[in-house]
């Protein structure tokens, strides 16, 4: 498989406090990879360094064969005030922005792609709807159609099933299965939903006391860490 | 009524009045809308300002207006953007006082130099209807470059103004459009303050945007009836102006508030009627 990502000795410091250090990963192209770790371990923290939204104080990201251009983010919160005017159907589209260059205007195709994205996440109907009167769930779906239209190699995902009923959570696991096996999307997901995401993932990039470590699925699920952090999970 | 309309364009004074503000109108409530959603409705205030401060310091060295005022509010425009989204420093207090700052320096230059003369208040109050047949010239073709970057970049502010962080990570140069559009906030507040003047150029700014918000649902519904809405209120501010014989911008600005309050209540209205209406429809469902 062909490198995507690497990671080399990756220190990310907020200020003076340093969040994760001597990180060293890659991402390969077409796998499915998974975030995992507890709350406030910097598993976001990383996510934004890979992305460019936040600068690592020493180390390197390097990306083979594909360009920022490229990615598709689903962020962990969207903070939108309350009355922005934005219909649903706009705010998909502009996933489409990252791939046409100089052109000021949407294509045929973008306009095709934002309703493909949006009918698999099942919020076409709602496409002329202000963003702002959807519910929490809904919101979602249209940020994820949005993720999924500007994403062509690589989907980057920060909790996506946070606000996603039990149902529609399988539903979109389901849905990223789908789209890393047929589109051969390499998917970057963020989650806390741990069982699920094992079913599914290749590798787990597991975050913990400041530092990260990869592993297969099967590796990760069969280690004493993940018992006791899993059962600690089971338990609470 | 209407033969006072057709004499008062008859003048050329006006006819001139009526094309430069209507591009500047159309400008500013372009970029507005992303002033407002961004919130940062308080620095077109600030820039106006500055650009004042500017003017005096300008009429004082005897140099051309335009020279010194353009670089430097864009500067501060740029300043005031970039300091916006930096945490540490409050983006509001920035805005205050650089605001304050460059008021208190007007004043002291112009009391020091001219004293308050007509010159200062046309900068304070607009003089729309003393601008020359250059002066129209340079805002219509300022403006117009305003509203093409904006209508040629108009998905990528929608995006960036929606998302920043989402654009920035999918490979959008939000920096570069960011600059942009401080870039072109500057110049339409620098050439808006001749027209209505330092005190009301945010007034153009963030009215029609906010007016419109109050009833359309998409960004691109709101930026178009928010240009229709700035366009109408100046041509109906100025004609109302001629007739009743009141300050142009000042008129201008009634016009814009006038609208902003009828727009709130029909909004409200519309809100309470779809309230009332699926009330209804809970109600005669429990009953059948």
């Amino acid at each position: 498989m062909n490198k995507l990502v690497e990671c080399n000795n990756l220190t990310i410091a907020y200020d003076k406090n340093i969040v994760l250090e001597k990180v060293n990963f890659e991402i390969y192209e077409g796998e499915y990879l998974c975030v995992a770790g507890e709350n406030g371990s910097g598993k976001s923290t990383l996510i934004k360094s890979i992305l460019g939204l936040k600068s690592p104080s020493t180390g390197s990201i390097e990306f083979f064969g594909f360009r920022k251009n490229e990615i598709g983010y689903l962020p962990q919160q969207t903070a939108v005030q309350k009355d922005f005017p934005a219909g649903v159907f706009e705010i998909a589209l502009s996933g489409c922005l990252n791939r046409s260059g100089w052109r000021p205007f949407y294509s045929k195709e973008d306009k095709l792609l934002a309703k493909i994205n949006l009918e698999l996440m099942g919020v076409y109907g709602l496409r002329k709807r202000c963003f702002c009167q959807l519910s929490g769930g809904e919101q979602r779906r249209v940020l994820l159609a949005r993720a999924l239209c500007s994403a062509r190699k690589l989907l980057v995902l920060d909790e996506p099933v946070s606000g996603l009923d039990p149902a529609a959570a399988r539903e979109f696991y389901t849905t990223m299965r789908y789209i890393n096996q047929n589109r051969h999307m390499t998917i970057l997901m963020v989650t806390h939903d741990i069982d699920l995401a094992l079913h599914d993932a290749d590798r787990v990039l597991y975050v913990k006391g400041g530092t990260a470590h990869c592993s297969t699925a099967e590796e990760f699920r069969k280690s004493e860490e993940t018992q006791k952090w899993m059962g600690g999970q089971n338990n609470a | 009524m209407l033969e006072s309309v057709l004499t008062m364009f008859s003048y050329p004074f006006l006819i001139r009045a009526l094309i430069a503000g209507v591009s500047v109108a159309l400008a500013s409530s372009l970029l507005g809308t992303t002033l407002v959603l961004k919130r940062y409705s308080m620095i077109g205030d600030g820039l106006s300002h500055v650009s004042f401060g500017c003017l005096a310091v300008a009429a004082a060295l005897n140099w051309a207006p335009l020279a010194l005022t353009l670089p430097v509010v864009s500067a501060a425009a740029f300043l005031l953007l970039k300091l916006n989204n930096n945490k540490k420093i409050f983006g509001d207090a920035a805005i205050a006082l650089i605001t304050c700052a460059a008021l208190a320096v007007g004043v002291i230059v112009i009391s020091v130099t001219t004293g308050m003369n007509v010159d200062v208040y046309n900068y304070m109050f607009g003089s729309i209807l003393s601008i020359t047949k250059t002066d129209m010239i340079v805002s219509v073709t300022i403006s117009s470059s305003v509203i093409l970057v904006f209508v040629l970049l108009f998905h990528r502010i929608f995006a960036v103004t929606f998302d920043e962080p989402f654009s920035k990570a999918t490979g959008l140069k939000t920096g570069a459009y960011q600059t942009l559009f401080a870039l072109s906030t500057a110049v339409t507040i620098v050439i808006g303050m001749r027209l209505v003047g330092a005190l009301l150029i945010s007034g153009l700014l963030i009215f029609p945007p906010l007016s419109a918000m109050r009833v359309c649902k998409t960004f691109k519904s709101t930026t178009i009836f928010s240009a229709i809405l700035s366009v109408l209120c100046f041509f109906a501010g100025l004609v109302l102006s001629f007739l009743a014989n009141l300050p142009a911008g000042a008129t201008v600005i009634v016009m814009n508030a006038a609208v902003f309050c009828c727009l709130f209540a029909f909004g409200k209205l519309v809100y309470l009627i779809r309230k009332y209406k699926s009330k209804l429809r809970t109600i005669t469902k429990a009953t059948l």
